[in-house]
């Protein structure tokens, strides 16, 4: 939702992220130089620059419109600092499943991303970071085996450079076409996690909308300090298998955001306007001489 | 039985009459002490745990248990875990450490239970403590699939440094019925599912993620189980023999790179 983008593929990017996100509605979009979009929670209807300069936050309802990985780093981290690595990794190779290579160009070329997680170093109030960010616009934001590996390796980078680690998760879980080889994904990033933990390195785990699955039961809730946007969905099993399970219905904000923290799960839920002065003060205290 | 479909294996693994982990622990372990609770919330029957002797040698014993009938199904929840279950693992898997004995997993599960109550306590955490807790843990681990690996909730005891399936055992990401209703929408298909899963002890053999697969005599488990007993009382000997020979740091660093050289290739 980049506003320099030529007006056609903003649009199809704003219709992507209603099909995948948002109740369908249609976009009012004008041909002249106002355009308009509609937070899908308040139907309120706000305009494009104004949600940007909002960081795409409903000033209305505080609705959380989900991000892309790169509108996160920049949104939260210091100007041109971010370098990535293993862009170029896809998972193109990695299973004969009936349609997945079909799936993988269609989100590619939908997306722009390789896969679902981007990751590199960063700066942030010129602090070195290292960071994983997942993009659920690409296939949910599923875990295979590229994912585990990119989010393994910059576990290892962090703890081999003495850098604090933060991963923003979004994903739907571990990835079904790739088997039993995305599922142990869980165990390998859990596994480097806890070697990162016993050489004492930080790790600021930031829970988005939706955190789910396989990921939410690995490293997701395993940081040291576990920070959730508010009213991000965060659970193991789907709504949906939970009320067929129990034939219930579950309350509306079951696993929201709040509702994780008012059982004890998440440290904090933080205002996407107020993260970047939230990591700098968590930043600032962990290191050896506070100086807030 | 090797030409059997990935759908009849998984048939045999969920039946009734297939001996469960109760039915297994006797043959394997003397003098078993079964041992409650997480000390946090409750006792998770779908989770036995405890103590018992391998030929002579003090081992720790965690196992996922199904019901042979609706009776005790209900009591352990269709072998289905809730987060003190996994609590209840860990509580046991520190208490091996201290006192150096080696852990064994039984694993028979169609996954951890999907309920408000298991939202409400955590599972996400207590599957993802699991894994990291496991992947360290400074005594020899085996796991072994004794008929049902489901998802996550399967995963969370099989972090150990040799893993053994049972020849109809079945391991997946999710169960075929889910596969198929993701898939296609449509449940029904899941025997279709089946055999676009590779999830069969053969199958997961193949992609090194079980070292051992034990066979199953011909009149079936249940019919004549010292034909599997046998073998897997030689690998858990075998394989401690070996564990224990190793220095800490080098049993650690093999199972760290068991799971480590999964799905590796950038």
């Amino acid at each position: 939702m980049n506003v320099n983008l030529p007006f056609h593929k903003r649009k199809e990017r704003l219709n992507l992220f209603q099909t995948l996100f948002g109740k369908k509605k249609n976009i009012k979009v004008s041909s002249s130089e106002m355009n308009i979009e509609m937070c899908p929670h308040c139907s309120t209807a706000i305009e494009s620059q104004a949600l940007k300069a909002q960081q795409y936050v409903c000033a209305q309802c505080n609705h959380h419109f989900p991000l892309s990985a790169y509108e996160r780093i920049d949104a939260h981290f210091d100007a041109d600092s971010f370098i990535e690595i293993y862009a170029k990794a896809n998972s193109n190779q990695l299973s004969s499943f009936p349609d997945y290579l079909n799936k993988l160009t269609k989100y590619k070329k939908q997306t722009d991303l390789n896969e679902a997680v981007v990751v590199g170093t960063a700066r942030i109030a010129n602090q070195k970071v290292a960071l994983a960010i997942m993009d659920s616009r690409f296939m949910m934001g599923s875990m295979g085996q590229i994912v585990g590996e990119k989010i393994t390796r910059i576990i290892e980078l962090a703890d081999r450079r003495k850098y604090p680690l933060i991963i923003f998760t979004a994903s739907g879980g571990a990835r079904m076409q790739e088997g039993i080889l995305s599922l142990v994904q869980m165990a390998k990033t859990s596994a480097a996690l806890e070697r990162f933990h016993q050489n004492k390195g930080l790790y600021i785990s930031i829970l988005t909308h939706p955190t789910t699955g396989g990921v939410s039961a690995s490293f997701a809730m395993l940081g040291d300090i576990i920070v959730a946007e508010p009213k991000a969905l965060i659970g193991f099993a789907g709504r949906r298998v939970i009320e067929k399970t129990l034939q219930e219905q579950l309350p509306e904000d079951f696993q929201s955001a709040e509702f994780l923290k008012a059982k004890g799960f998440v440290d904090k839920i933080v205002h996407r306007g107020s993260l970047r002065t939230f990591l700098i003060q968590i930043l600032k205290l962990h290191s050896t001489e506070v100086k807030v | 039985m090797k030409n059997l479909s990935a759908w009849e294996r998984i048939t045999i693994a969920r039946s009734q009459n297939r001996l469960k982990a109760l039915d297994l622990i006797p043959y394997l372990f003397d003098h078993f002490v079964e041992f409650h609770g997480d000390r946090l919330y409750g006792d998770d029957r779908a989770l036995v745990g405890g103590l018992g002797s391998f030929e002579g040698q003090a081992v720790t014993v965690l196992a996922q248990s199904k019901g042979r009938n609706l009776e005790e199904n209900l009591s352990c929840n269709f072998g289905m875990l809730h987060p003190e279950g996994y609590r209840k693992a860990m509580r046991l898997a520190k208490q091996a450490e201290k006192f150096n004995r080696p852990i064994i997993t039984i694993i028979d599960t169609a996954g951890a239970y999907p309920g408000k109550e298991a939202e409400e306590r955590g599972q996400a955490e207590a599957i993802a403590q699991c894994l990291r807790l496991f992947a360290q843990i400074k005594v020899p681990v085996i796991a072994m699939v004794l008929s049902e690996g489901g998802s996550g909730g399967a995963l969370a005891l099989s972090v150990a440094n040799k893993i053994y399936m049972l020849e109809n055992a079945v391991y997946s990401i999710l169960s075929p019925e889910g596969f198929a209703s993701i898939l296609w929408k449509d449940e029904t298909r899941a025997k279709e599912a089946a055999e676009l899963m590779e999830c069969t002890a053969f199958d997961l053999h193949a992609k090194a993620f079980i070292d051992r697969i034990i066979e199953e005599a011909d009149q079936g488990l249940e019919a004549n189980p010292l034909h599997s007993i046998v073998q897997i009382k030689d690998a858990i000997r075998q394989d401690l023999s070996a564990l224990k020979k190793m220095k800490l740091n080098v049993m650690l660093e093999q199972r760290y790179q068991k799971f480590r050289k999964m799905g590796s290739q950038l």
